[in-house]
């Protein structure tokens, strides 16, 4: 009996030794995309440097994790350590106190590297509440050999008018090339995104500085007649639901002679394993109106920890590999530079062997041009540039582009498209408290 | 008395029973088809039906970014955890309701029913509270209970049907024989309803089995089922359609395989009664 009882003490201490031993578990949740899946491929390194920490990740998807992120935080469930957060959420997250501040990160994550548009994305009085980990902004890509064949050229910085004429002039859909694609699926990350920036350019705004919807105003109606235009003349067939992958798709195909959407996607378009195109594709900035705006947006995935996490320090310790200038050098150094996650630090767009690549210069450029607390020509109350950084966008902003891709569709005028998203915006925003 | 089926008629039944056959089964088609492809014939339009190089590749790149057997077991205990927990609460009360009728027992029972009305998020709030209280947020535990509760109305309902076909006079016998409560279930009633049990235990299995908003949402990494695993798949950016399909022929791939083997069973509970 007495070797019994020594041996359970025994057993007793060893498993308390061995828990204070154990490692400190956190969860990340996630998006499923190219650049997260490398991260993960590439965790011996972390563990490498951090044995004592272990990360469980939960990848979801992006209207899921929103909704079970959200729920998490507004209970204080705590359960994750590590959020994967867009620049529209940064903003009101941390208004409501829900993320923590990264400003205490260690002096070798080097925060005045990051590119000052997309830090701006992600602070909240003047403080940085996510670190991004992948930054975008959008941009033009055409097929040159089209262009060159109808005998047209696109300046590096054009005009909607160019972009026109060109899109009419490569159009030849009995060969199954179609002038231009955008998009044209609803949803507030999908169509009213891209239209918005377009809205920005032409000197539209969503609202004015009393929050009064601005859709029954010349700019808006401009915008959308464009836009209709474009896509029901020069458009591939179907182009209501089109997104962002249906366009890249047809990109790889060969079969927009014409695109207009993030910057990202150029190391796809560029992968010969992926495009039988990839040596005929040329980039240019997103097009302006001669306003002072282009129509390019700003997006940053990023890394932020709720305040509800119970493990901060080691969530800190994560975010802080997972997006400093070591973690490029790793994926450069395992992956190429091409699969650098772009977008985020000045340090990256510095570096001879990556401003050899033949968007980054241009990315660069889109970036830096995206205000986002200045995204239209005429003054307005809130910040974001293809959204506005308001609770209620997410709603409002779905619906107002189901309208659009409605018109796109044909089953109602641009005119009637309009007075309804003015309409429906005006009742949320009265429902909201704004007026 | 039986119709008698005219030749025409009966080919056009045959008929009018294959399209409907087929346009259940083409999403389940495709889905399989799909996961066999590369990512850009995924999404080519024209669709390709055949002609296209056939392969694995998915389902290896799906296995080696997740894993798939902790999903599979966490929708394993979960699935069959909380039909079992619920039959041994649903199998007595459906006999009180079948057996010892009350003036308030059909009310009872649309009470029950009612419950199922309520959208499941107007109780997410409350349940992720509770269970964040009693610390059981991300565990098989809290997913079995809630999906117990969620699916019991029914169990009690199909139980409940299924007693009722049973005459009253055979447990009165076995009362009369001197067995206790206990032994006139186990022994008498539940023999006897095999067939709506068993149908009733798998039609469970693959709700709970298939069940996403709890799973989803309830569970982050350590009791995350098959749910979870497939809403992985997923992705705002890059194509994803061909691996998301073998992600879900993976996750339903093992409860096909068990209706399959069960239909039986299955049809002649779910018809049990109608036929006598």
């Amino acid at each position: 009996m007495k070797i019994f009882v020594r041996a359970l003490l025994g057993a007793s201490a060893l498993s308390l030794v061995s828990f204070a031993a154990s490692a400190t578990d956190i969860t990340v949740a996630t998006v499923n995309n190219g650049d997260m899946i490398r991260m993960q491929g590439l965790m011996d390194d972390f563990y490498a440097k951090h044995p004592d920490i272990k990360v469980n990740w939960v990848t979801l998807e992006e209207n899921a994790l929103r909704q079970q992120v959200t729920t998490d935080i507004a209970t204080g469930g705590g359960q994750f350590d590590v959020l994967t957060i867009g620049t529209y959420e940064v903003p009101i997250w941390a208004k409501q106190g829900w993320l923590v501040s990264l400003d205490n990160l260690p002096a070798s994550y080097d925060i005045n590297d990051l590119l000052p548009p997309i830090r701006a994305g992600l602070s909240y009085d003047g403080k940085l509440y996510a670190s991004p980990f992948y930054g975008e902004s959008s941009f033009v890509n055409y097929r040159t050999d089209l262009a060159e064949k109808a005998g047209v050229t696109i300046p590096e910085k054009p005009t909607w008018d160019d972009i026109k004429t060109a899109a009419a002039a490569m159009n030849d859909p009995d060969n199954g090339v179609y002038g231009i694609c955008l998009r044209g699926k609803p949803g507030w990350g999908e169509n009213t995104a891209f239209i918005t920036t377009m809205a920005n350019s032409y000197g539209a705004r969503w609202f004015d500085m009393e929050w009064h919807p601005q859709f029954n105003t010349p700019e808006w109606k401009a915008t959308l007649d464009d836009y209709l235009e474009l896509l029901t003349k020069y458009g591939p067939p179907g182009a209501s639901a089109n997104g962002y992958n249906e366009n890249l798709t047809l990109s790889l195909q060969g079969k927009c002679g014409i695109r207009i959407d993030a910057t990202v996607s150029a190391s796809s378009l560029l992968d010969p394993k992926q495009s039988e195109f990839a040596d005929k594709v040329a980039f240019a900035l997103a097009p302006d109106k001669g306003l002072g705006k282009r129509a390019n947006w700003l997006w940053a995935w990023s890394l932020a920890i709720p305040k509800s996490s119970q493990k901060q320090d080691a969530a800190k310790t994560f975010i802080d590999w997972a997006t400093n200038k070591d973690y490029l050098a790793l994926v450069a150094s395992k992956e190429g530079w091409a699969n650098v996650p772009p977008g985020t630090r000045k340090s990256l767009y510095e570096n001879p062997e990556y401003a050899k690549l033949p968007f980054a210069r241009l990315t660069l450029e889109s970036i830096n041009s995206a205000d986002p607390d200045h995204p239209t020509v005429q003054p307005v109350p809130y910040t974001g540039v293809q959204f506005v950084a308001i609770p209620e966008f997410q709603g409002i902003g779905t619906s107002v582009g189901q309208e659009f891709s409605a018109a796109l569709a044909g089953q109602e005028t641009a005119d009637e498209a309009l007075a309804n998203a003015q309409k429906l915006t005006d009742e949320e925003m009265k429902a909201a408290g704004y007026y | 008395m039986a119709r008698a089926a005219t030749p025409a008629r009966k080919t056009v039944n045959t008929i009018a029973a294959w399209v409907v056959a087929l346009i259940i089964f083409f999403p389940i088609f495709w889905t399989v088809m799909t996961s066999f492809k590369p990512e850009p014939v995924a999404v080519a339009f024209p669709p390709v039906w055949f002609d296209f190089p056939w392969s694995f590749e998915n389902y290896q790149t799906v296995i080696q970014l997740r894993g798939y057997g902790q999903f599979f077991w966490n929708s394993v205990v979960i699935a069959f955890g909380s039909t079992i927990l619920g039959m041994i609460i649903a199998i007595p009360a459906a006999w009180a309701m079948a057996f010892v009728h009350g003036p308030r027992t059909k009310d009872l029972l649309m009470w029950m029913l009612s419950t199922k009305m309520m959208p499941a998020a107007g109780v997410l709030v409350p349940i992720y509270l509770i269970g964040k209280a009693l610390g059981l947020m991300d565990t098989r535990f809290l997913l079995t209970i809630v999906l117990m509760l969620m699916n019991l109305p029914i169990i009690v309902w199909m139980l409940y049907t299924y007693f009722r076909e049973i005459p009253g006079e055979i447990l009165e016998a076995a009362r009369m024989d001197g067995a206790s409560l206990a032994n006139e279930i186990i022994y008498v009633l539940t023999p006897m309803a095999v067939p709506g049990i068993a149908s009733t235990l798998l039609l469970n299995v693959i709700m709970a089995w298939n069940e996403s908003f709890w799973t989803l949402n309830l569970t982050a990494f350590q009791a995350a089922p098959l749910t979870k695993f497939i809403a992985g798949f997923s992705s705002p950016q890059g194509l994803f359609y061909a691996k998301l399909s073998a992600a879900s022929v993976m996750a339903f791939l093992p409860i096909l395989i068990l209706g399959w083997f069960s239909q039986k069973q299955l049809v002649r509970g779910l018809t049990f009664g109608a036929v006598k």
